[in-house]
């Protein structure tokens, strides 16, 4: 493989990243604060859809952007309602968000534009496109070092950039602030947070809510960015693929990123590739397609290392007697 | 944490009331989207109502709907009074065709009644392999069957992808799907027999269906396992101190419960399609923990709720020929809110209700000061 | 909101002239429901600034919600608080901190995958950024490490140091968040009895610095020790308040009970034949992979009671759930009537009951019952694959319910209802329906566990009077209680067990309670009796 192949093989695992990578990102919330997130699927689905939506029927693609973070962010609010303050089965809820987007997006989306569920194209202004980077085209001469500035790092939408700036915000938030001190405790020991005199339902909303703010960035970048338009259930299980990096990644922001970037990685190459030949077999496609999947099971199996998640996580705080 | 002392509700309350009161606040709900988007609700329902029973063809559809869904809301409930959540009914239910298919294709001279009942060991042994090894990886390994069992959706999905184009897709075929059974191998649908469900893809998959909810309810409470499988759910520990053993539990459960769910693949292949295609459950898995969540985990319950799902599939089906705008995906809200509200709102309605309860008369009352105080002693 | 000491400023003296009153706490007329459960009713109490004041009482006799009240963590139903003679209304513990009362709670609200540094600040940092606020809580540790004598490595995880040392780090907890007066609940539960004496040793040193101590405890020994006034609670109720100095613990034991304490159970001498349940070279060790029980041999012979003692957590739970065979054992061997028991895996319990070797657990409601089922179904729970019950895989249902009326009627269980869930059973016949499941199994060997743990006194005689029944009936019974009352009034033989080993034996009729409790502390009674001695028959 030359550079340029390299270099465009890299392109877009960047781009296939950038949705796991955020979706990854806000379940590590979540999850941090004790709140297993099975949604985040659902969570993408809605906000893909009412940002194409908002985006199509206002010509604009900011007010495309805050309907689809808006609407994420009270489905998360729905979700929260039911897992931390009526105390129901989170798995149950997350289930149910995922029904409902599923259903709602296609059924109101086949109802408003009539299009058997899919938005209208987005035009120019509707949709984020690809921002080059300062000196790009100045640089791109310069072997290697101006080639991979100009290639990789230059040339994408906002929303990637979003995806990989949110990876060093939350590992300042989470351990280099109050916030994060007491969300990672309340995921861990949340009696103890309690009776320090932090209140643990408000911790798990404020926790909850960002989930819901990144899924809406995830879901946007689908349907106004990578997408130009929202389309029957377009997120396509990477809210599992996220899950699965969020354990592989064992909920650390860092490690997050790596994994985001290698299931992009066999995205982008299942992609490129009918089919990949290693040592003179024939590598199907779907055994890529469906090598993040197993990666995780092997790992929750305790296989390859050991992923213990919040010890918390999945049940709702009763103050006891 | 509250002051009030709340008597817990009467079974019948906890079993039937509760549960309508949730589906009720589901309807309403979307009724009130089709309202918010201009339509009228109970034209709509009327559509529903009508297209699933409105005449033997409705009829004969809504029953191959419950059909899938009674297989998968067992699937969902048996896993539930072992205290396992099995999110992977969809995969079980879709790889158990691969069994399905491949005993059924190579002895498809064979008369039907001998193929049928191959087709559902083949099918039972595949899916119920298929949730057998997140049973297990929860047993010896601690992984937790949720994540697991969604791991597996995914990973049958490609293997079926692979298998169907790569390996089942005859030469020369273009759709995406194997061979067809030859004509003298299908079993007949039920509308060869019964006139009213002609043309109707309900077949004897459905007297399967009702069989495995008789054994279900048999196995959960009257016999031993099935006490074994239950203590199991409510308190780890207690089976533990019993001598239970609690890995080969999960892993029989795990397996019964994907063989159920691998009975989907029965009456799509044998008893509907004559071939495998792809995506054929379409999310009769997930169905299934709507329904299971309804019926309360009971198959009297799920018998119920499979049939009220049925009924809105098939309904649904037809609502958009009635009320054009109006897409069948209206069902899957409608069951997602169900799932919703039974399941992670109980909060919602339970809380008001036992206050009713309480409050209805002084007798009870008293009652409830006594459980509370049995509660709280030790 | 309040004029008490700034935060993290032991240095600054308590407000002497401000205050007109030397109590630092008076809490009036306290009441508290739970339901239908009145918690505390009509409490009065008051605490001297600069003393150790002890709350004793029984479990459930309402010493925990009163703290828990005091702290914030409940709110009271009426009463008023008085903190340094001002009345507050405290409504959460935040408040509390801010009046100057900090908790040590029974069970340690530690985050245990924090370092000792971040369990300090949590709830308690100084801005939205983390790093200043850890910066100065070092500081202060360090000084707060010296001024008290509370030696620890900020950087260390909760997980991996002792019990002690967490417990140093609650106490520095309520330390850095400016604590005046410091509660404790039960803090001795979890320790060994070295760490114990030191925690005294830090107490004293809290108290010579000026501040006031509240000890919840029902050890009279802890009170005795170390207290300058103790309060009596029973019931839910305030009994009295005494100068320890003024006081004994037979006094203050009677107060607590309400009645003349030693139990009396009419039993004959045992007369013990061959050896029923030998174990030998015992090893077990506890989730945490922490080894729990050490090498440990003892047997116990038909028709006698053979009790162990000590003090909780000093290994008596994992020997009960190994020998039982809920717990998979390191080494070791336990013979039933010379027959080694194949306890491995998880249905050892099985197993176990197979052969003759019946369980009540130490903790009813987590392992004896599923208090969702109804309780003829709890009346088989662990026999369900007996012939009685069904005949194949299929169970008899009738018959296990009209077996489980009958055992009704022998027990004297109520409500006499088969069909009532377990749960709306009091824990007395809850512990009845354990009993009389595991007795009519007609076992060789009954191992019990607390069995009279939350029990109320009348159940408590009749649940003794069954275990002397099968004592008699040639049974050989382990008995494992923290009640050191009860091994001496219903054990043939006592076996002290402490950290993990088997300590000493003692002969009921002779040994006396200062004996057992130098045992049970490690201090060893009888000059030094080998471990060994235990297992002599």
């Amino acid at each position: 493989m030359d550079l340029a192949l390299i270099l465009s093989t890299l392109d877009a695992t960047l781009r296939l990243s950038t949705p796991l990578l955020l979706a990854c990102l806000a379940g590590m919330y979540s999850e941090r604060s004790g709140v297993f997130d099975i949604g985040l699927e659902g969570k993408m689905l809605m906000a893909a859809f009412a940002a194409a939506a908002a985006a199509s029927v206002f010509h604009s693609v900011w007010i495309g952007l805050a309907a689809g973070l808006l609407v994420s962010i009270a489905t998360a609010a729905l979700q929260g309602a039911a897992a931390i303050s009526l105390k129901g089965n989170q798995l149950i809820a997350g289930t149910a968000i995922n029904m409902l987007a599923a259903g709602l997006t296609t059924f109101l989306g086949i109802q408003w534009f009539a299009q058997g569920g899919r938005t209208p194209q987005l035009q120019a202004g509707e949709r984020f496109t690809d921002i080059t980077l300062p000196f790009a085209e100045e640089l791109r001469g310069i072997p290697v070092l101006g080639q991979i500035y100009h290639d990789l790092i230059s040339g994408h939408n906002l929303l990637v950039y979003v995806a990989f700036l949110a990876v060093p915000i939350t590992w300042f938030v989470l351990f280099r602030t109050r916030f994060g001190l007491r969300l990672r405790a309340v995921g861990e020991n949340p009696k103890a947070v309690d009776t320090a005199g932090i209140s643990v339902i408000k911790l798990r909303y404020q926790a909850v809510l960002i989930t819901g703010l990144l899924c809406g960035f995830a879901g946007a970048f689908f349907s106004i960015a990578q997408g130009s338009g929202f389309g029957n259930n377009m997120t396509a299980g990477k809210g599992f693929i996220a899950l699965a990096a969020l354990i592989f990644a064992k909920w650390k922001p860092v490690p997050a990123m790596f994994t985001c970037l290698l299931f992009g990685f066999l995205d982008a190459l299942q992609i490129r590739l009918q089919s990949a030949r290693i040592g003179g077999f024939e590598v199907p496609v779907q055994a890529i397609q469906a090598l993040p999947y197993v990666l995780t099971v092997v790992l929750l199996a305790g296989f390859i290392g050991k992923a213990v998640g919040p010890k918390a996580g999945g049940v709702p705080y009763t103050k006891e007697r | 944490m509250s002051s009030a002392i709340l008597k817990p509700l009467p079974t019948w309350a906890d079993v039937v009331l509760l549960p309508l009161a949730n589906l009720v606040l589901a309807f309403v709900v979307s009724g009130l989207v089709v309202l918010a988007i201009g339509h009228d609700p109970l034209a709509a329902l009327n559509a529903i109502v009508t297209g699933a029973f409105g005449n033997g063809y409705n009829i004969g559809y809504t029953l191959y709907y419950s059909t899938n869904f009674i297989f998968t809301g067992l699937a969902v409930a048996l896993a539930a009074h072992a205290g396992l959540f099995n999110i992977g009914g969809n995969g079980q239910a879709y790889i158990a065709g691969l069994g399905v298919i491949l005993v059924v294709l190579p002895l498809q001279f064979l008369p039907w009644w001998i193929t049928f009942p191959l087709a559902i060991i083949a099918g039972g042994a595949v899916g119920g392999f298929w949730a057998f090894v997140p049973g297990w990886l929860q047993a010896k390994r601690g992984s937790h069957v949720v994540i697991t069992t969604i791991m597996f959706n995914f990973i049958a999905s490609a293997i079926m992808v692979y298998m169907v184009v790569n390996v089942l897709k005859p030469p020369g075929i273009l759709a995406p799907e194997s061979a067809m059974i030859v004509a003298e191998g299908r079993m007949p649908k039920l509308g060869a027999f019964i006139p009213w469900f002609k043309n109707t893809d309900v077949n004897f998959t459905l007297l399967l269906a009702l069989a495995c909810l008789v054994g279900v309810y048999i196995l959960i409470w009257h016999t031993r396992f099935g006490f074994q499988m239950r203590a199991l759910g409510h308190n780890p520990n207690a089976s533990t101190y019993a001598g239970i053993s609690n890995s080969r539990t999960i892993m029989i459960v795990m397996t019964l419960s994907g063989a159920l769910a691998g009975m989907v693949a029965v009456n799509q292949i044998v008893g509907v399609q004559y071939r495998l295609v792809l995506d054929y459950v379409s999310d009769a898995g997930f169905v299934g923990i709507a329904v299971a969540l309804m019926g309360r985990n009971h198959p009297i319950g799920i018998l119920l709720a499979a049939l009220l799902f049925g009924a809105l599939y098939q309904g649904g089906n037809e609502l958009q020929y009635v009320i054009p705008g109006l897409s069948k995906e209206m069902v899957v809200v409608i069951q997602a809110l169900v799932i919703l509200f039974t399941g992670a709102m109980e909060g919602l309605f339970r809380p008001g209700l036992q206050r009713i309860f309480t409050t209805l008369s002084p007798g009870q009352k008293a009652n409830a000061i006594a459980a509370s105080q049995v509660k709280s002693e030790s | 909101m309040t004029t008490d000491t700034p935060m993290g400023d032991p240095n600054a003296q308590r407000p002497s002239g401000a205050a007109a009153t030397d109590l630092a706490i008076e809490l009036i007329g306290i009441n508290k429901r739970f339901g239908a459960v009145h918690a505390n009713r009509d409490i009065d109490l008051k605490i001297r600034r600069g003393t150790v004041h002890g709350i004793v009482g029984e479990n459930g006799a309402g010493k925990s919600t009163l703290m828990s009240i005091l702290y914030g963590f409940y709110t009271a139903d009426s009463g008023e608080i008085r903190v340094n003679g001002t009345p507050h209304a405290i409504t959460d513990s935040r408040h509390a901190l801010a009046l100057g009362i900090g908790m040590v709670h029974q069970h340690f609200m530690l985050v245990d995958n924090f370092s000792i540094l971040e369990n300090v600040v949590l709830g308690a940092e100084d801005s939205a950024m983390l790093g200043p606020s850890l910066a100065r809580a070092r500081g202060e540790l360090t000084r707060l490490a010296k001024e008290y004598r509370l030696d620890v490595d900020p950087d260390a995880i909760i997980e991996d140091v002792s019990v002690g040392t967490q417990q140093r780090v609650e106490i520095l907890k309520a330390l850095y968040r400016g604590a005046d007066v410091l509660i404790l609940d039960e803090p001795t539960g979890v320790l060994t009895p070295a760490e114990a004496d030191d925690l005294f040793r830090v107490l004293e040193t809290l108290r010579e610095q000026g501040k006031t101590i509240i000890l919840i405890t029902h050890k009279l020994r802890e009170i005795m020790a170390i207290t300058d006034y103790v309060s009596v609670m029973r019931q839910g109720a305030m009994v009295d308040t005494l100068k320890t100095s003024e006081t004994n613990p037979e006094e203050l034991a009677e107060l607590m009970v309400g009645r003349r304490v030693l139990l009396r159970v009419d039993k004959t001498p045992a007369r013990p034949g061959e050896t029923f349940l030998a174990v030998e070279n015992l090893v077990v060790k506890d989730d945490l992979g922490v080894t729990r029980v050490k090498d440990v041999s003892f047997t116990v012979r038909a028709g006698e009671i053979v009790g162990i003692a000590g003090v909780a957590g000093n290994g008596q739970s994992e020997l009960l759930e190994s020998v039982s065979g809920m717990r998979d054992q390191q080494s070791g061997t336990v013979r039933l009537k010379g027959t080694p028991l194949s306890l491995e895996g998880d249905d050892g319990a099985h197993r176990a009951r197979k052969a003759g070797l019946a369980h009540v657990p130490e903790d009813r409601q987590r392992m004896g019952l599923v208090v969702a089922f109804e309780e003829w179904e709890n009346a088989m729970l662990g026999y369900e694959d007996d012939r009685a019950y069904g005949k194949g895989v299929l169970l008899d249902i009738p018959a296990a319910r009209a077996r489980a009326r009958e055992r009704i009627q022998q027990f004297d269980i109520r409500p006499d209802n088969e069909r009532l869930k377990t749960a709306n059973f009091s824990g007395g016949n809850q512990q009845k329906i354990v009993l009389a499941r595991e007795m009519s199994s007609n076992p060789d060997v009954l191992i019990v566990g607390q069995p009279t743990r939350g029990v109320d006194i009348g159940a408590i005689e009749f649940i003794h009077n069954q275990i002397i029944k099968m004592r008699d009936a040639g049974k050989a019974i382990l008995l494992v209680s923290v009640e050191l009352d009860e091994i001496r009034s219903l054990a043939d033989r006592i076996l002290v067990m402490f950290d993990g080993h088997i300590v000493g034996e003692a002969d009921p009729a002779t040994a006396t309670e200062r004996e057992l409790g130098l045992m049970m502390a490690g201090v060893s009674g009888k000059a030094d009796a080998p471990a060994a001695e235990g297992t002599a028959t």
